[in-house]
């Protein structure tokens, strides 16, 4: 299991593009679960749905954690993304 | 009966009228008589019609410009959502009919968007409930959307994004919504098809019934049902106004930007990618100020390479059609970013890597830009424009970089234009003040006058706390621009602007008058300036101009130039 915590530092958070692309990413490891939390609520990092339900802005705080065989492969693309602002 | 009127809001400009057409799916809708067969057979039911969804999406897509494309693939990650397939399954399990399981599902997920505090998500229960709505026609076997047979006013409680997407655009003349905001889709999709559109009209619905006239002003936000004979002139006369405007606009395209004294400026467009080269062309550019290279470079998972570099500047080229075209260098970093780049969080990143500092940190990354550059170079008028630069040790750097880029090609045999116009952005107020021994080394500059008065002011232009104090006509950023403008001339060299002063009618009358040899502005601004420029003499233009570097404050600037602008 890998474990991260982050801080949204692109303007729009997690709009409907960045959380595409966030999903998109997740589902490049098929075998491996990925989950977001922000606060109290934990989802399905596969789920836009449920992503956008986070309502996630700029300046918020994400814990994304992640288990099974590429874990660590899976949570190092999900910071890159992150980390470069979503390319905004 | 008499004229009932309404008001909006201004979603996309522009005035319509004639025959309205009422859109209430609801209606339709409705699936409280479907009896639940056995959880097999929903579960079948539901498979089939995420699988009809699915195709109709797609057949959406094949056909939808880039801003719908995105909307639609939204819709089909949602279609596909896992979490909105255990809920549907576990109902269906439970004994719920699969028409019940997913409005359940999807209402539950829009009614959790639209708990949001930010507007933009809460907008985006509009497309679950859109995905909703068309599996649940799918289950009972009935297509949704509104088919168009004359040109109409659309008027709808809301368009769910894909019933937008699915009118004919060619016989739609305006779009009436109860619901909705600015950043709706539907606002959205009209301003990007050039639809008047005024969304959020309260009570329009109730008043709207088929095949009677409507007039829509999305510039006022205005709506009018049944009009009177006098309403009707008075928008009649305000679309021929906008026609004439529109046909004057049309007629002046081959019109040089030339004063009444015979005192001409190159007139050119930015574009940010070279699909808007064309149109630019369209609106009377003569050149192309600025093509910002950052559309390859953002938006993706690994940076371009050279040939497909190649590809996109050979196309801006030749759709310039001999025309200068000045190709920017990469200027990403600051507000700009590219995470496949892995660039580090910085702390002050207007002031950190960004442009042709990263670019020197990445010589592979430059290197696969010039020569792709210099490539094209062989499709039309290329010139290559270095941004950031601060002095003599940047320029150099950068040319020595394009010379590196040359000879590798020479070396290998490879077709590219060897000698193309080099010049660099004015930008950084360094820069300006050392412009005469800039000068010498480049053929031409441009001003980028955005980031000049952000570094000159030391405002952030993006910080909105400070919007009142971001002064392009402040009389510093004059000053150095003064200077610039001066310090080419003497070298021989010319100078543009490619910031959004340049399009501004004030930032134009003292570009002018102040001897600026091309202004850079985008398409749409082009008619305006052209008329402006054609209505000045230089010699008012310079006097004005002369007068406006003796000022202390931006408020007096412009106080001087307002008399220039009356003739546009």
């Amino acid at each position: 299991m890998a474990e991260k915590t982050f801080t949204l530092t692109n303007a729009s958070g997690m709009h409907a593009r960045p959380a595409a692309v966030f999903v998109q990413t997740v589902q490049k490891y098929p075998g491996t679960e990925v989950f977001v939390k922000k606060g109290e609520r934990e989802v399905n990092a596969r789920s836009l749905l449920s992503i956008l339900g986070l309502g996630a802005a700029k300046g918020d705080t994400l814990t994304i954690r992640s288990e099974g065989p590429q874990a660590d492969e899976a949570l190092a693309a999900l910071a890159a993304l992150i980390e470069g602002g979503f390319g905004e | 009966m008499s004229e009932q009127r309404f008001s909006g809001v201004a979603a996309s400009a522009g005035i319509a009228m004639g025959a309205m057409r009422v859109y209430r799916p609801e209606a339709a809708a409705g699936h409280s008589a479907v009896i639940a067969g056995s959880p097999e057979q929903e579960r079948a039911r539901f498979e089939a019609a995420l699988q009809q969804v699915e195709r109709e999406l797609n057949n959406l897509a094949e056909k939808a410009d880039a801003q719908g494309k995105e909307i639609l693939q939204a819709h089909l990650m949602m279609l596909q959502d896992p979490e909105l397939r255990a809920m549907v399954e576990g109902s269906v399990a439970g004994g719920t009919s699969a028409d019940a399981a997913v409005t359940g599902a999807t209402e539950q997920f829009a009614a959790l968007l639209s708990s949001l505090p930010d507007e933009y998500l809460r907008e985006r229960a509009a497309d679950v409930r859109d995905v909703g709505r068309r599996l649940l026609a799918a289950l009972s076997g009935r297509t949704v959307g509104l088919k168009l047979t004359r040109p109409v006013v659309v008027v709808a409680k809301d368009l769910a994004p894909t019933d937008t997407l699915g009118l004919d655009r060619s016989l739609l003349l305006g779009l009436v919504t109860e619901q909705g905001g600015p950043t709706s889709h539907t606002s959205i999709l009209a301003r990007s098809w050039g639809v008047p559109a005024v969304v959020g009209v309260a009570g329009v619905l109730s008043a709207a019934k088929d095949d009677q006239t409507i007039v829509v002003d999305g510039a006022s936000g205005e709506v009018v049902i049944d009009p009177s004979s006098v309403t009707r002139d008075q928008f009649r006369l305000r679309m021929e106004e906008a026609a004439a405007q529109a046909e004057r606009d049309r007629a002046e395209v081959g019109l040089h930007a030339e004063t009444p004294d015979g005192h001409r400026v190159e007139l050119a467009a930015n574009a940010g990618r070279p699909d808007e080269v064309a149109l630019a062309m369209e609106r009377g550019a003569e050149a192309i100020g600025l093509l910002r290279s950052e559309f390859l470079f953002l938006g993706r998972d690994a940076a371009p390479d050279e040939e497909e570099q190649y590809q996109a500047y050979a196309a801006a080229l030749r759709a310039a059609g001999g025309r200068r075209v000045i190709i920017r260098t990469l200027d990403i970093g600051g507000d700009k970013e590219a995470p496949y780049l892995g660039l580090p969080k910085e702390e002050n990143p207007f002031l950190g890597v960004r442009a042709l500092r990263l670019c020197f940190r990445r010589p592979e990354l430059f290197q696969a830009q010039l020569r792709a550059l210099l490539r094209a170079g062989v499709h039309g008028k290329l010139a290559v424009m270095f941004p950031m630069v601060g002095g003599l040790d940047d320029l150099r750097q950068a040319k020595a970089a394009l010379d590196q880029a040359r000879q590798s090609l020479t070396a290998e045999g490879i077709a590219h234009e060897p000698n193309p116009e080099v010049g660099i952005m004015i930008e950084i107020p360094s820069a300006a003040l050392l412009a005469g021994h800039l000068a010498k080394e480049v053929d031409f500059f441009s001003i980028g006058t955005n980031d000049l008065v952000q570094y000159t002011l030391a405002v952030d232009r993006g910080n909105r706390d400070l919007a009142g104090m971001y002064q392009p006509y402040h009389p510093a950023v004059l000053s150095l621009i003064n200077q610039v403008i001066q310090e080419a001339h003497s070298a021989g060299k010319w100078v543009g602007v490619c910031g959004e002063m340049g399009g501004l009618p004030a930032g134009a009358m003292l570009l002018l008058g102040l001897g600026i040899d091309e202004l850079s502005m985008s398409p749409s601004l082009l008619a305006q300036i052209r008329r402006l420029v054609r209505g000045t003499n230089y010699v008012e233009a310079q006097a004005v101009a002369q007068e406006a570097l003796t000022r202390g404050t931006p408020e007096e600037v412009l106080a001087l130039v307002q008399p220039l602008l009356k003739k546009g």
